[in-house]
């Protein structure tokens, strides 16, 4: 195959915040603008970032659940961002996602086994047996014992039921996976169970996933590559190791240092960013950080930096440090 | 930029905040033992708690979901849901007297005035038709009996105190005109505003972002220096408990497995269950590993009684005294106490 | 320490079961008295040919005579027995009632997952609805009736219409709060057809809180099929229905009483009885109610 799995080109969401027609507000949402990455087969691509930097958004423009404002999607190279509702249909079996909250993803009328196979009864006539072995087959490949499959999920646990989200996913054997904050509900303990249970997946079948979260520690230890958003930009994206181990944006550096680590003695860096993120709706002109930012300069405060290449090939916007 | 303070300097602040800690015992919670009342079935949820909270110090209660450690909290403060569960053992005194036992009119002196509580969720504990200002002032009324201006103006010094910029203006917001990180600020002011002897905060930065929930803890190790308040702060967030508190509680399926100085549980951590509960965080200091190790199994049901040690089912040191003998805390080395039968051949491990 | 807390669980775990029972008790209960009174009067209306005279027999020698073995409620003013008149009636109002309230039911769900799910012409579609409930239901009613004149097709619709709003309401918050559930997001993204969607996910968790608004809107449109016979505007005079029984008969009250407490009486315990099925739903559906002891 030529090219990356999935690229993403300049996509922009916004959200109008008046309702139609008796209720007209200029004014929208800036969830997502101008977000450019892309995935190569079998790579894991994580997304960090705080609530209301759009990374949720950008999992969902991935999956089409919503219509993005501008820009492309490319699937093995055809744009799913424009593609009409029945041929969605067919491309979505390559990419799948898995949902943040094992709870409310899953229906509770359903039984495991017909939760984790309706994907594929969506393409195929499933008989009774086919069904069933094909239940069975999911269940082992996310470690859950096949008796699970007549089980309703209120009687399941949390990290069982992520299993049963992780499993449905796969029901189409797809290429990619969206898993938006997919550990995030969870204890350590299960948390660290799901993890490994993405990762010999993607030994096993070479599946690429976008994964999507707040916490640095799980990125740190599930990502290949990182992107970094901030009020709806991508503000740095570099190899997993470069970042973490020299973070050049000020916003990845203040986040990396804000994590709390399980360690009394180890050495802190004092968080150096004040206050909060602003309002996406009415976002700060130029580089959106510099209201926080101890490094801006004038120049930060009029013109939006562009994503460009830094010195080990990683991509930072910042007016201060790409250039030197 | 950045400034790096040293792990020297760290441990060297540590120890003397150590020694600085008053040796009186503040708050004493002996064998609490509570049962949630389900339809069909009790769930223990809190089967025969034990620990002391000293003067002024920060005391971690760590644990995963469902161990009990909110339900210790909301059990101290009989705040526990009248209809479904109750305290059915135990006692919690405080200067002397066993709060279990007191009336309610009583009980009500002692919340906010001598133990106040700061939550998860601060958006459900504020009332969202005052302003916040009124609501501090309230606080304040009732507890010092101040006169309605001094009260407010009481509450303006407590926003400052928390480091809200422009307080005179703030005291006019209503709660939904603040961001999260401003309404944990103002529920600390008002937790903080009667000057309590011991702030119970559950979870208190756990819907906030990191960059916030930075800024919060900071605040609060440096609220806490300042008043000399005691704190029990229920996290279960491993990195959250290192950098704020001096001593911790683990806790596992409603029983202490572990308690320990913060440098000694990190160090030397003896409980499996702490053991593994440190290593399944995934640690960058550790160098990059394929596989975290994860805890096998589930948390037992809190439905059926349990015999022997909570965690046997998932320990790989269990034998057949942890299925059948439940472990009492025992002192393992000086100011460290650990649950575990087999406590010399974990540590050895 | 233990066996005391052993003894103290063991006798909070003893209250429990009668909490429960006291609880599903008192939810069959309603149920059970609420449905069984509605059958019960539906088969005796069902029934009626077969026990009860001919309701438009008129017999100018016995008109408003007190009940007696013939006649067991008695006469009205025309001499026609006021027990047959009032069974017949049943068949009136609760025919209205339970098919306009099928009726108010089924174009609300419909609506209201247009609005709620799909969102084309929420807007229009809920100003409009708006616009329906701010007119008081009987002057909608006659207003309809006029329209065509009066019979009883025009009349369940007539029943209906004012009830449908609340009905879509309903179901499009429902819908609304449904449709951001992940389960129904990862249906769509398992490819599932939008039929397929709303079959399995979206309308389950519409049907109980259905349930029981019918019920309200049956209750409801049995009240106002009484109250536009009782004007005039409902059936014609010629059948029998509960309201323009409690009309002709309301100059004798003071002589024959039970021409007007027999069709009263009758409306009252069947509203009651669908109030209550529709109570009982209630709080079998209602989660809340459930947790509550």
């Amino acid at each position: 195959m030529s090219g990356p799995l999935l690229k993403v080109e300049k996509l922009v969401k916004h959200y109008p915040l008046g309702d139609g027609i008796f209720n007209k507000d200029p004014k929208v949402v800036r969830a997502v603008e101008d977000v450019s990455f892309s995935v190569e087969a079998g790579e894991t691509l994580c997304i960090v970032g705080e609530s209301g930097c759009g990374k949720s958004t950008v999992a969902r423009l991935l999956m089409r659940l919503v219509d993005p404002t501008g820009g492309r999607v490319l699937l093995e190279g055809t744009d799913i961002a424009s593609l009409k509702k029945g041929e969605l249909r067919d491309w979505r079996r390559r990419m799948q996602m898995v949902f943040q909250d094992p709870y409310s993803s899953l229906n509770p009328r359903l039984t495991a086994g017909q939760i984790i196979t309706e994907p594929a009864g969506n393409f195929e006539r499933l008989g009774r047996k086919k069904r069933e072995t094909l239940a069975a087959e999911l269940l082992k490949k996310v470690g859950l014992a096949p008796e699970i499959m007549h089980r309703l999920p209120s009687e399941l646990s949390g990290g069982q039921r992520q299993r049963l989200g992780i499993a449905r996913a796969l029901s189409l054997k797809p290429s990619i996976i969206i898993a938006d904050e997919a550990v995030s509900a969870l204890d350590v303990s299960v948390q660290a169970q799901i993890l490994n249970l993405l990762m010999d997946l993607q030994e096993e079948t070479g599946i690429a996933f976008v994964f999507i979260s707040h916490d640095l520690g799980v990125v740190e230890h599930i990502g290949h590559r990182v992107a970094v958003m901030y009020l709806g930009r991508i503000v740095e994206l570099a190899n997993c190791e470069a970042l973490f181990a020299k973070p050049i944006h000020p916003y990845t550096e203040a986040l990396i240092a804000a994590a709390p680590v399980p360690d009394p003695t180890y050495a802190r860096l004092e968080v150096p960013v004040e206050g909060e993120v602003p309002s996406p709706v009415n976002p700060p002109s130029g580089c959106t950080f510099h209201p926080r930012c101890p490094l801006a300069v004038e120049r930060c405060r009029i013109e939006v930096p562009p994503l460009v290449p830094a010195a080990d090939g990683r991509l930072v916007a910042c007016h201060v440090r790409a250039t030197q | 930029m950045l400034m790096r303070v040293s792990s020297e300097e760290r441990i060297i602040e540590n120890f003397r905040e150590d020694k600085t800690i008053d040796n009186d015992v503040l708050l004493d919670v002996r064998d609490l033992e509570t049962h949630f009342f389900g339809e069909e079935s009790v769930t223990r949820a809190l089967g025969g708690v034990s620990f002391q909270v000293k003067k002024g110090e920060t005391l971690g209660v760590v644990g995963e979901s469902g161990c009990g450690k909110s339900v210790t909290a909301l059990s101290i403060m009989r705040l526990l849901p009248k209809m479904s569960a109750k305290t059915v053992g135990g006692e919690v005194c405080f200067h002397g007297r066993n709060l279990l036992d007191l009336p309610e009119r009583e009980m009500r002196k002692i919340r906010g005035n001598k133990i106040a509580m700061i939550f998860q969720d601060p958006m459900t504990s504020l009332n969202p038709v005052y302003t916040v200002g009124r609501q501090i002032a309230e606080a304040v009324e009732i507890h010092s009996g101040a006169s309605r201006s001094d009260a407010l103006s009481k509450a303006a010094e407590m926003l400052r105190l928390v480091r809200i910029a422009d307080p005179e203006r703030r005291v006019n917001n209503y709660p939904y005109e603040m961001s999260g990180g401003m309404r944990q600020r103002v529920m600390i002011a008002m937790a903080l505003a009667c000057s309590p002897e011991l702030l119970i905060a559950d979870e208190p930065t756990t819907a906030l972002d990191v960059t916030i929930q930075a800024q919060i803890l900071r605040l609060i190790v440096d609220l806490k220096k300042r008043t000399g308040t005691a704190v029990m702060f229920i996290t279960h967030d491993l990195g959250v408990v290192a950098e704020t508190c001096q001593r911790v509680i683990v806790m596992y399926a409603g029983r202490i497995v572990e308690q320990a100085t913060v440098t000694d549980l990190f160090s030397r951590p003896v409980h499996p269950y702490t053991k593994a509960l440190m290593r399944s965080v995934p640690d960058r200091r550790r160098g990059k590993e394929h596989r975290l190790p994860e805890i096998p199994g589930i948390v037992p049901s809190l439905r059926e009684p349990i015999v022997g040690c909570s965690f046997a089912q998932r320990c790989p040191f269990a034998t057949e005294v942890c299925r059948e003998k439940s472990p009492v805390l025992e002192e393992y080395g000086a100011d460290h106490a650990v649950a575990c039968w087999h406590a010399k051949e974990v540590v050895s491990a | 320490m233990a066996h005391i807390s052993d003894t103290l669980t063991s006798a909070a775990a003893g209250r429990q079961p009668v909490f429960r029972f006291v609880r599903v008790a008192r939810q069959r209960a309603l149920v059970l008295i609420g449905g069984g009174l509605l059958l019960l009067l539906i088969l005796l209306a069902l029934a009626a040919p077969f026990y009860a005279g001919d309701p438009r027999n008129i017999d100018p020698f016995v008109r408003l005579k007190p009940p007696s073995p013939e006649h067991w409620f008695g006469t009205d003013h025309l001499g026609r027995d006021v027990f047959a008149r009032a069974i017949y009636g049943a068949r009136i109002s609760l025919t209205v009632g339970l098919i306009s309230a099928l009726l108010a039911a089924g174009t609300g769900l419909l609506i209201g997952v247009v609005a709620g799910y799909l969102r084309k012409f929420d807007n229009i579609i809920m100003r409009i609805m708006d616009a329906l409930m701010s007119i008081p239901t009987i002057l909608l009613a006659i207003a309809l009736i006029s329209l065509t004149g009066p019979g009883i097709g025009i009349l369940i619709v007539a029943v209906a219409l004012p009830q449908t709003p609340s009905v879509t309401r309903l179901v499009r918050s429902v819908v609304l709060s449904v449709r951001e559930r992940s389960y129904v997001e990862a249906a769509v993204c398992g490819g599932a057809r939008l039929p397929k969607v709303l079959w399995r996910h979206v309308l389950p968790n519409t049907i109980p809180p259905l349930m029981v608004q019918s019920a309200i809107v049956c209750a409801d449109a049995i009240m106002t099929e009484a109250g536009l016979s009782f004007l005039g505007v409902g059936v014609p005079p010629e059948i029998p229905s509960w309201g323009n029984m409690i009309a002709s008969s309301r100059l004798y009250l003071a002589t024959a009483p039970l021409t007007i407490f027999a069709p009263g009486i009758f409306l009252a315990v069947t509203v009651l009885a669908v109030n209550l099925l529709g109570d009982g739903l209630r709080d079998l559906f209602d989660p809340r109610a459930k947790r509550r002891r």
